[in-house]
């Protein structure tokens, strides 16, 4: 008899659990519209009716270490940026190059692919090691360079320090929230890792929030009363993927640092 | 629960062989049958033993044999632990901890798990000198070994990852330990381990196994010489993101030769130099390619050094393969921090020949009892530079006398000097050194000391046949 009443229990408590559990299966991703997107599928450079190169250290573009402290040289040489197999790779490399210890690549998609709201995500396996900074994000257009940052806007959709390969940070800047002041979440991946598998990140954002999502898990939701300043959020915004080394939100490579380090993309994509 | 159900595996595993020897009987295996497999358990100890067995604790023979016990009231979330005392190094009954567990019966399949996990924590911050898996006091085949694990005052998680678990579908020796007190001035400690456990674990990455510790290594080598492949290490980034390095056992790695006719390699990693030319040797592990290599730079055929021939009984041998050497401390003591000296010792058809390389000083020490040279007038030593003479070759020999004391040092110990220079070589060629002994006092010699002077060029050299002996 208590045996009976104890595999009833058992089986109600499986079943709560169960419904619970479906009853928290995440709707991630609600725009399914394609608009755009980059697979990667043509060796070589990468397209350049999406992407534009920024190159060098910063110093040309105003900010030396590119505002960060970072150590690389941006480069648009093959043996830093190529699109391969169906992936676009991005390497760094430990060189003396124009004054710098590493080389590595940035790629921006300025004035050529831009969306205002929508789903943007990419498929990435990351570098690994400490220094390494990997980086998928978007910066708000400014306005032939009448406006500055921050107040244009940066939505972090995805920032990993290389000696933390489970975790990731989304983030947005804005002016009053901007650099380490920024409005953050990180997400850790249970049992796994982003330098050993692929994982996809990405937001979907719209008037008034940004949904940040990893593979089907949706982890964050930042919205006009999360940030302590004006939302910037309301204008188009191109896309960036960079990999830095070194760096005041990363710190310097190690001699446990391999080098060289690739990243990998698979794809970007745009949904609205 | 677990318990029940390795009996039941158990239990099917003895079915499984009754059927397989009964099916023997009649005909071949049929395609359905399935190999039979061991317990897939991967506890060893949480807060108890996990299905060891009730005879599978193995202390080393020359270590304190009791100092394990299970503390019944520490524990990592809980009340229980596997608890070392780690002895004070003048404990007369054992001056270390140390003992391998193994699994008593049938081993376990351990090929579906990736690392082998546990608490530890200590009574003081020390190192604890060697935590593994795979010794098994057999053959030891798949043993891994994390040297130095440094270990804290409070419970932390360690791994240590398992180079290729495809290797290890019947494995008993689970794990291992050796801990002492020389990181601790002689004082002795508690070590206490808890969750020991074999796991899968998808936040281990970027597998780096390493030959000759990594690095490209070149060897002048010869034919008719056999050397082993050393530096064996394998490198994964823990879920902290930090690198762990353990140091696996051979069977590990596959090796290969670019150049065989040149030289080969076995899967025991012995090179053996065939011909003269260049092979690179390097190696895989579990499908990873190895960093590092061995070149084998042979020079074709070696010439030993001439055979002594005098009679043995004039004769006290420190290193030759035509006398009976007398004991030796060692021929490379490796004196911290100055000396750079290392060693690649190599064995030429048979006979054995000294190699110092990264030369800057080396000694011989055999003073367990020191070597009476009061009737010797001599000492012999064989030489040879491969490669260039330097020409500012100011090469010391020091012949060190221990004095009354009999032992190094005590500020009674005398030495006398040679030295040689690039006119006393010829390169590529053995030179005789005879050295007559002029120590007034020289019944207590227990030491050469071999120093490049005056900064030469003078790396590598071979030694042979180095004895004392009378005119």
């Amino acid at each position: 008899m208590k045996r009976s009443i104890m595999i009833c229990l058992v089986f109600f408590s499986l079943t709560a659990f169960l419904s619970c559990d479906l009853d928290e299966t995440q709707t991630v991703t609600t725009f399914n519209n394609l608009v755009a997107e980059d697979n990667f599928d043509v060796d070589g450079a990468p397209d350049p009716n999406i992407w534009s190169f920024e190159i060098g250290d910063g110093t040309a573009q105003g900010i030396p270490g590119w505002g960060n402290n970072e150590l690389q040289f941006y480069t648009d040489r093959t043996e830093n940026v190529k699109v391969e197999n169906g992936f676009l790779l991005i390497t760094a490399k430990q060189e003396l190059f124009n004054g710098a210890g590493y080389t590595s690549a940035r790629l921006i998609t300025k004035g050529k692919l831009e969306t205002q709201y929508g789903r943007v995500e990419a498929r990435m396996r990351l570098p690994f090691g400490q220094g390494m900074w990997p980086a998928f994000w978007m910066l708000g257009d400014d306005n032939n360079g009448t406006e500055i940052w921050p107040n244009i806007g940066e939505i972090d959709i995805m920032e990993n320090r290389g000696q933390e390969p489970t975790k990731i940070i989304g983030s947005v800047h804005g002016p009053g929230y901007s650099g380490g002041n920024a409005v953050s979440k990180e997400y850790n991946l249970e049992n796994d890792r982003f330098d050993t598998n692929f994982h996809v990140f990405g937001i979907e954002w719209g008037p008034n929030y940004i949904n940040y999502y990893v593979d089907d898990v949706l982890y964050n939701q930042i919205t006009p009363k999360d940030v302590p300043g004006e939302w910037v959020f309301d204008r188009p915004f191109y896309i960036i993927i960079n990999l830095a080394v070194g760096g005041s939100f990363v710190g310097s490579p190690n001699n446990q640092t391999v080098f060289p380090q690739t990243m990998l993309v698979d794809y970007v994509r745009i949904y609205n | 629960m677990k318990n029940t159900k390795t009996n039941k595996l158990n239990i099917a595993l003895w079915l499984s062989l009754v059927l397989v020897l009964n099916l023997g009987c009649e005909r071949e295996l049929s395609d359905d049958a399935t190999v039979a497999t061991f317990a897939q358990t991967g506890e060893i100890f949480t807060d108890n033993f996990v299905a060891m067995g009730s005879n599978f604790y193995f202390p080393f023979a020359d270590s304190k044999l009791d100092a394990f016990s299970v503390d019944t009231r520490e524990g990592f979330e809980s009340n229980a632990s596997y608890r070392v005392d780690v002895p004070n190094d003048t404990d007369p009954t054992g001056n270390y901890a140390g003992a391998i567990l193994r699994v008593d019966g049938a081993g376990r399949d351990l090929s579906g798990f990736n690392v082998l996990t546990f608490y530890a924590k200590a009574s003081r911050g020390v190192s604890v000198d060697a935590i593994g898996f795979g010794q098994d006091f057999f053959e030891n085949k798949h043993q891994v070994t994390a040297n130095n694990v440094s270990v804290g005052t409070n419970w932390q998680k360690y791994y240590i990852p398992i180079p290729d678990p495809s290797l290890l579908v019947n494995e008993r020796g689970v794990f291992w330990y050796a801990a002492g007190t020389q990181a601790t001035g002689g004082s002795g400690y508690v070590l206490w381990f808890d969750e020991i456990k074999f796991e899968k674990l998808g936040t281990i990455g970027q597998p780096r196994p390493g030959i000759a510790n990594g690095d490209d290594i070149t060897i002048d080598s010869f034919i008719g010489v056999t050397a082993a492949v050393t530096g064996l290490i394998h490198t994964v980034s823990l879920p902290t993101g930090i690198d762990g390095t353990v140091a696996p056992a051979i069977s590990y790695f596959q090796f290969s030769s670019s150049n065989p006719s040149v030289a080969t390699v076995d899967n025991t990693g012995i090179i053996s130099v065939l011909a003269a030319g260049t092979a690179k040797i390097t190696a895989t592990l579990g499908g990873v390619q190895a960093n590092g290599s061995v070149t084998i730079n042979s020079l074709g055929d070696f010439v030993l050094a001439p055979t002594p021939s005098r009679d043995p009984s004039n004769v006290i041998s420190i290193f030759s393969d035509h006398y009976n050497n007398r004991p030796v401390d060692f021929f490379n003591g490796f004196w911290q921090p100055f000396q750079t000296t290392e060693s690649a010792d190599f064995v030429v058809n048979g006979d054995n020949i000294l190699n110092y390389t990264n030369f800057n000083f080396v000694g011989n020490r055999f003073g367990n009892p020191p070597v009476n040279a009061t009737n010797f007038s001599n000492l012999h030593l064989n030489m040879y530079i491969p490669g260039q003479v330097p020409a500012n070759l100011d090469f010391l020999i020091s012949i060190v006398n221990f004095g009354p004391d009999g032992v190094e040092g005590g500020g009674d110990d005398t030495r006398q000097q040679v030295f040689f220079n690039a006119s006393d070589f010829v390169a590529n060629t053995w030179a005789t050194l005879e050295i007559p002994i002029t120590l007034p006092q020289r019944s207590n010699i227990g030491l050469i000391i071999y120093e490049n002077v005056n900064a030469s060029t003078l790396r590598n050299f071979y030694l042979d046949n180095i004895y004392f002996y009378i005119e």
